[in-house]
């Protein structure tokens, strides 16, 4: 061995606090002192927040009509039936849902449709979309991703535009709101502001329309076919140049895709005009342009006016959590507190023999 | 055993000397690698006609080679020559059998003619046929042909590898078996492959795990066939439309293994990696510890194999060598009692007894030039007896510098020193050199000695040699004034009765001191004289002669003429030698005990010997119930004696019933482990090699391990190094139990590789058995340390970090499954992909690693005060089956919480400014983030022990995770590669939701506080020993209540012989006989005459009665206790 050639001590290990384990620590311990008082805290934190998460989510106000068009329901029934199992649907089909408000409907006011059973979170589904294509490259344009397909070229081979599953089953139905102010008055269209419905990052960062050619979307969309579902090419989406292709902001808020088979999206948002505070009281109709079948895969079309709050939208779950997991926190630190007491009685009497 | 296909290719081995060619079929390709130590040793080897240095693997059978004083034999030899008269030389087998004593060996006359001459050694052709090579130490036959003449060879001409050449200035040996071929090496066992029970352990999980992974895969596929039947099909029309007709089953057949892919995380790849790393840091901690850093010898603990650190603590069993292991193979003259009066003890001021320690002044020496300053002694009234003259004390010292085998030399400087053979014999002449009494020189007929500066010369007149039967030796010696003097030395029980009557009050006093010896550990022997007048000696020798003339019953005839002399003796005294043990071994075993270890000594060396250690490491004690010695030679016997032991175990009530019958009802009663809990006491267990054979045997071997199971300590002498292999299998096997075996020397290596743990000491000459081991250190004592200490913290470091493993990637995983639920069984993840790419290499792999490494639930201090805290290891309770099913019930219900709350709280839900937030990405983002704050939590509640570097890594974790969250959802990043990075401003609009931070607040508070729940309520309701005493440390308490007075070693003194004396017979027929001595010894008038009749026989006798020894030796059971 080689310890004859060195001084001595050499080789004795480094007197460091961590090549000994010493270094210095805390020493953490669940004890009473701690335990205890952590559950009381977050007991009653837990319920305060429950309380106003509950009664925020109450004072949501919610309005929301099934307008799938299930037989004998309504007049949308009829649209329902002529669009059973046909892609692309007919187009046009019209019904209406008429409604009346006794009261203010205190704004601002949101308008959703709803749609379930519609697997929009299925992996092959959520997959098919070409983020590339969608941010406007050039070069992504006419070569969609092969995780398009089918939807990647047309039965001709021209390059779809925007590609993918997603964008193809695109949500076409469309909504006009009208208010009759006095009864026996006339329907007033009441303004919707279908601008700024989408994320700010995803109208501005994620979604860009391709580079126009002489000012023409159209030139620029050349050589690309529209989705086989769509009744009119991605630059027809909308006259308005900052709402239409990928940035038409109705497609860009289909294309975030829902986390869940039942899933909100919002339509539109009542802000302007006389209906900045709100829908006023009086009767109102939507009229639904009825495109989008769902009656097939048994899915259900809802419409939904609804009031936001600090919190969101309308959901009692958390509110109700809160308070349950406070109660829950309370009762077991109770239960703790008993069992502890009782147990020192035991050890202290334990120690007196 | 594993020789045994060997033994079919080889049936007779022919070996010629300096013919490479010839011996050609010898030489192996297979070595092994971690030899290479000891395989690079050199040695210098005669090739072509010249001394060539050559490497220890490179030796072949054939060569010729030389040895030099105190060198390690390289291979199994034919002694050939030697530097000594008639071809003599001397060797220490303490790393073969470890025993102390030299051993004699000695060449033909034919080849000793040899000498050293190169030229006529390397003409040598002699051809030797011999055994096929075995694992028999003790045995060898075979013949030399040299020169048309036969010369048959046995074990006396060998020299084999492990040996060291001691008292021997060179020897020249012809290799017979070389490398893998020795005797040594194959008694070394075969290699073994070893894992510790946590890896097996691992495994199994590991499997179960990928099970419950295609259980998952079934279920989901079996889920997305009837989704895909029910729903799929009619939600086409919107998906894709061309693809009609799939059919449901296929489709259920690829999402099966599309989740298989998905749910792999379920399976701890990067587990095995970890533990890894977490065993080479524990390794690291105990290469650097400082507390086992042995400064004398500048050696570090090392932990050679890095992947055991864990089973450390875990050991159930330790099976020790004794000789350097549990001592120091260094005898001290420590106490002596002398005319009724005993010296060694020291007292202090106020006349209280008290240990010896440092700063105890020992006697100064400084008067006699000639003193062996290494010598120390304590009591100096024994000097100031000495200074006055007293008679009898100067007979005791005389007579130690007489009765004696030890030869004289005069090395370098012209310093005597004397070259021993025992060193028991060394310790006793050198106390009387020291005090005085300075054994010069011998000569056949004469013995030199310097009496308090008198020259004086005694003439040797008879030597009674010493045998294992005999206990004893005696000299007659004529003392210038002409008397004639007989001094005996031996075992108290024997010389006792040999005593004159009038002795009786001095024998009861010496005898007191004898067991107060005996009762500290220490060897003793009593010591007595005899006066004889002129007549009555010739008259006795002409017996003697008489006898050793015939042939017929010789031995016994001989042995009749000694017992007729040495009787009416004298009592002069007792003497107390210690067989050094290492520092701290006692309280080492003490501790260990504590810690419910079982300790187990296998030795080779002698019964007396290893009993006697037992006694002074309190292993045995006398206040022991029992003390069962199995010595039986057949089987017949074994089995009386152990149903003998049985039966004081148990009563006789207990039917003792024989073979498999009982090994069935053996392991019903080990179920419930009752039988330890029905014997109560300490019994111990003494059994002899040739016992140990039999008690080995299959239809023995579950009586024997019951009976030694429940003793309290075993100790096993005179067993082969395989022996003691199938000791530690056997225990192994049958008790399921973890094993450790520590050892110094060659002859541990089998057990050092057969046990689950293998330690060797280093920092000595022979490196065989840290070579073999899995850990080495300078000395037993770190033993403790390393299973008290590293050991415990590896294994309750390893648990925690396996429970915290898996129950991550339970929590991690499982999300998908529930989510497969909700999205058509389709095989969609619910993280985006960096985040399962980064989740267990960044995220969570750190805090957990620093625990795995760092964590210590109570100090390093309070593990060795609370030997108890080891317990959890030995029962496995820190991670078993139960554990690993309790950290999957959590991470199952941690992945439900982390699915259901966002699942619930995002259902139909707008955000603040009533945008669409209950988007996938959304959903993604905020499992990901709350499973990374619940995670780190867990382990922030699991650490017990937050160094810096926890910190940082908890800490830092987290950080990471939120920077890597934002870097990889900003538009930098998105803009250059868009397709990759599809989360773009995700982080930025989720984690800017307060109902975000609801969701992650509860959904964390929710995982976590039931686990705090439960760890109170255990802690308050059932604490175990560590709880307690972490509680203890936290309030800085220095009680220490279960310490208590354990700590001190206890000393017994009831009646009980230390005769123990590694002393070997034949020695005297040496010295009478001149034959070991150097011409230039001998006296030159010396008569040779008394010798001439028995020159020609002394060398086989020597060899007959060293064999005899042996069995003589298991005979003789009056010793005892």
């Amino acid at each position: 061995m080689a310890w004859s050639a060195t001084s001595p001590g050499a080789n004795q290990p480094d007197n460091t606090a961590f090549t000994q384990q010493r270094l210095p620590a805390w020493q953490p311990l669940l004890s009473a002192g701690i335990v205890l008082p952590l559950f009381f805290c977050v007991g009653l934190a837990f319920i305060g927040l429950g309380l106003g998460l509950y009664y925020t989510s109450n004072g949501i106000k919610e309005l929301e009509y099934d307008y799938t068009g299930d037989p004998g329901t309504g007049n949308c029934s009829v649209c329902a039936a002529a669009g059973e199992r046909v892609a692309p649907p007919p187009a046009n089909c019209t019904c209406q849902w008429c409604f009346s408000l006794s009261e203010l409907f205190q704004g601002p006011v949101f308008l959703y449709y709803e749609l379930s059973n519609f697997y929009q979170n299925n992996r092959r589904y959520v997959v098919s979309r070409d983020d590339a294509q969608l941010s406007g490259l050039a070069s992504a344009l006419r070569h969609p991703t092969n995780e398009c397909a089918p939807y990647q070229r047309s039965p001709a081979g021209v390059p779809i535009a925007p590609c993918g599953a997603i964008a193809n089953s695109l949500f076409n139905d469309s909504f006009k709101l009208l208010h009759q102010r006095l009864p026996g008055g006339a329907y007033v269209e009441v303004p919707l502001d279908r601008t700024g419905i989408a994320w700010w990052t995803d109208y501005h960062v994620k979604f860009h329309n391709p580079e126009p050619i002489n000012g023409s979307l159209k030139l620029a969309f050349y050589g690309t076919a529209k989705p086989p579902n769509w009744p009119r090419p991605a630059y027809d989406l909308s006259p308005d140049p900052n709402n239409t292709g990928f940035v038409n902001q109705d497609f860009v808020v289909w294309m975030r895709t829902a986390a869940l088979p039942t899933f909100r999206k919002l339509y539109a948002r009542i802000r302007h005009g006389n209906y900045s505070a709100g829908l006023p009281r009086g009767a109102y109709c939507v009229n639904i342009t009825y495109n989008y079948p769902v009656l097939a895969f048994d899915g259900h079309k809802r419409l939904i006016f609804s009031s936001i709050s600090w919190m969101g939208g309308k959901n009692p779950f958390l509110g109700v959590a809160y308070l349950t997991f406070g109660s829950l926190c309370i009762v077991t630190g109770f239960v703790m507190l008993v069992v502890y007491i009782r147990h020192q009685d035991e050890n202290g009497e334990d120690e007196d023999e | 055993m594993f020789c045994g296909e060997k033994k079919l290719l080889e049936t007779e081995r022919r070996v010629k000397a300096n013919d490479r060619e010839f011996n050609e079929k010898f030489q192996y390709a297979f070595r092994h690698k971690s030899d290479n130590q000891v395989n690079n040793r050199l040695s210098e080897v005669l090739i072509n006609g010249r001394l060539q240095s050559e490497k220890w693997m490179n030796v072949k059978a054939g060569d010729i080679i030389k040895l030099e004083n105190n060198q390690f034999v390289a291979a199994d030899l034919l002694l050939l020559s030697s530097s000594e008269p008639h071809g003599l030389c001397y060797i220490e087998t303490a790393e073969l059998d470890g025993e102390t004593n030299l051993k004699v060996r000695h060449a033909l006359p034919v080849t000793s003619e040899l000498g050293a001459d190169i030229s006529s050694l390397a003409k040598f052709d002699g051809i030797v046929a011999c055994e096929p090579p075995n694992n028999k130490l003790d045995k060898f036959t075979g013949d030399l042909s040299w020169k048309d003449n036969k010369y048959p060879l046995n074990n006396e001409k060998i020299i084999l590898r492990g040996c060291v050449l001691r008292n021997t200035s060179w020897c020249f040996g012809m290799v017979i078996f070389a490398g893998p071929d020795t005797k040594l090496m194959q008694n070394s066992g075969k290699t073994t492959f070893k894992r510790t029970s946590i890896d097996r352990l691992m495994n199994t999980l590991v499997l179960w795990i990928f099970g419950f992974l295609v259980c998952m895969g079934v279920i989901l596929a079996i889920g997305n066939s009837i989704w895909k039947h029910q729903v799929g099909d009619y939600f086409r029309a919107f998906l894709f439309q061309d693809e009609v007709g799939k059919n449901p089953i296929f489709s259920g057949f690829l999402t099966f293994w599309s989740y298989i892919i998905i749910l792999n995380t379920v399976v701890p790849i990067s587990l095995y990696v970890s533990v890894e790393v977490i065993r080479l840091g524990h390794s690291h901690f105990i290469n650097w510890d400082r507390k086992m850093y042995y400064a004398k010898k500048e050696t570090l603990a090392e932990a050679r194999t890095t992947t055991l650190n864990e089973e450390l603590g875990q050991i159930e069993y330790i099976f020790s060598d004794k000789t350097g292991t549990l001592t120091q193979n260094i005898m001290t003259f420590n106490k002596c009692s002398i005319n009724g009066r005993t010296y060694g003890e020291v007292y202090d001021d106020l006349g209280r007894k008290t240990e010896i320690n440092e700063k105890t002044k020992p006697v100064d020496f400084s008067f006699n030039p000639q003193a062996d300053s290494k010598f120390q002694f304590y009591d100096h009234s024994l000097i100031e007896s000495i200074k006055l003259g007293d008679p009898k004390v100067y007979e005791f010292f005389r007579l130690l510098a007489l009765c004696h085998t030890v030869m004289p030399e005069e090395n370098n400087e012209g310093k005597l020193i004397y070259q021993v053979q025992s060193p028991d014999e060394g310790a006793l002449v050198t106390a009387a050199r020291n005090f005085g009494f300075i054994f010069k020189s011998r000569t056949p007929e004469t013995i030199t000695v310097e009496e308090m500066g008198k020259i004086v010369t005694y003439q040797l007149l008879a030597f009674l040699d010493f045998n294992n039967i005999r206990k004893r030796m005696s000299v007659i010696v004529r003392n210038p004034e002409g008397q004639i003097k007989l001094y005996c030395k031996g075992a108290d029980t024997i010389l006792f009765e040999k005593l004159h009557s009038s002795n009786e009050e001095l024998m009861t006093v010496t005898s007191d001191h004898l067991s107060e010896f005996g009762g500290e550990g220490l060897r003793t022997l009593a010591i007595a004289y005899r006066n004889l007048n002129e007549e009555y000696f010739k008259e006795w020798f002409k017996l003697l002669e008489e006898a050793n003339r015939v042939f017929d019953k010789r031995d016994e005839r001989v042995a009749a003429a000694y017992e007729e002399i040495e009787r009416d003796m004298m009592l002069l005294g007792a003497t107390a030698i210690e067989d050094k043990l290492q520092d701290g071994v006692i309280e080492t075993i003490t501790n260990l005990s504590l810690a419910n270890i079982k300790i187990w000594v296998l030795t080779g060396d002698k019964q007396e010997t290893a009993m006697n250690i037992g006694y002074s490491c309190n292993m045995l004690t006398d206040d022991m119930n029992e003390v069962f010695i199995l010595s039986g030679h057949t089987a017949a016997e074994v089995w009386e004696e152990l149903k003998k032991a049985k039966e004081i175990l148990f009563g006789r009530s207990t039917g003792f019933t024989n073979g498999y019958a009982f090994c069935e009802k053996l392991q019903e009663l080990k179920l419930g482990s009752t039988i330890e809990e029905t014997v109560t006491g300490d019994y111990a267990l003494i059994i002899n090699g040739h016992s140990l054979g039999y008690a080995l045997e299959a239809n023995l071997q579950n009586e024997f391990l019951e009976i030694a199971c429940i003793c309290k300590t075993v100790i096993c002498c005179r067993v082969t190094p395989l022996q003691k292999a199938q000791v530690v299998e056997l225990v192994k096997k049958h008790r399921k139990a973890v094993t450790l075996a520590i050892g110094d020397g060659a002859n541990d290596i089998s057990m050092i590789k057969s046990a689950h743990i293998g330690v060797g000491i280093s920092g000595q000459e022979g490196m065989q058995a840290v070579l073999a081991s899995d850990y080495s250190f300078a000395q037993f004592r770190y033993l403790q340390r390393l299973l008290l200490v590293h050991g415990r913290w590896s294994y309750f470091r390893m648990c925690k970090f396996l429970c915290y493993f898996f129950y991550k990637n339970f929590a991690f995983t499982l999300v998908h499954f529930w989510f497969g639920f909700f999205c058509g069984f389709s095989a969609q993840t619910v993280y985006d992909q960096w985040f399962i790419t980064l989740f267990n290499i960044v995220y969570t792999s750190l805090p957990v690693l620093a625990m795995g490494i760092f964590d210590q639930d109570v100090n390093e201090q309070n593990s060795m005060d609370y030997p108890n805290l080891y317990g959890p290891g030995q029962l496995n309770l820190l991670f078993n089956k139960r554990k690993f099913f309790i950290c999957i019930a959590h991470g199952v219900y941690t992945s439900f919480a982390l699915f259901f709350i966002p699942y619930g709280a995002f259902y139909n839900v707008a955000g603040e400014d009533g945008k669409h937030i209950a988007d996938y990405q959304s959903f993604a983002v905020t499992i990901a983030t709350s499973l990374v704050i619940v995670v780190s939590v867990q382990i922030a509640l699991d650490t017990s022990y937050w160094t810096v570097i926890n910190h940082v890594f908890i800490w830092g974790s987290i950080a990471v995770y939120f920077s890597i969250l934002f870097t990889m959802h900003s538009d930098g990043i998105f803009d250059i590669f868009p397709n990759q990075f599809p989360f773009v401003g995700n982080a930025r609009h989720s984690l800017s939701q307060k109902n975000i931070w609801l969701v992650i607040l509860l959904t964390t508070v929710v995982s976590v506080m039931p686990v705090i729940t439960f760890r109170f309520l255990k802690v308050v309701l059932y604490p175990t020993l560590s709880d307690q005493v972490r509680q203890l440390q936290k309030a800085q308490d220095k009680a220490r209540p279960l310490r208590g007075h354990k700590r001190q070693p206890r000393r017994t003194s009831s009646r009980r012989s230390g005769y123990a004396f590694a002393h070997q017979e034949g020695y005297g027929e040496l010295i009478t006989s001149g034959k070991n001595m150097r011409v230039k010894n001998l006296h030159p008038t010396s008569g040779l005459g008394k010798t001439m009749y028995n020159s020609t026989s002394w060398i086989e006798n020597l060899c007959k009665k060293t064999t005899d020894t042996v069995n003589s030796f298991s005979l003789d059971r009056t010793v005892k206790l």
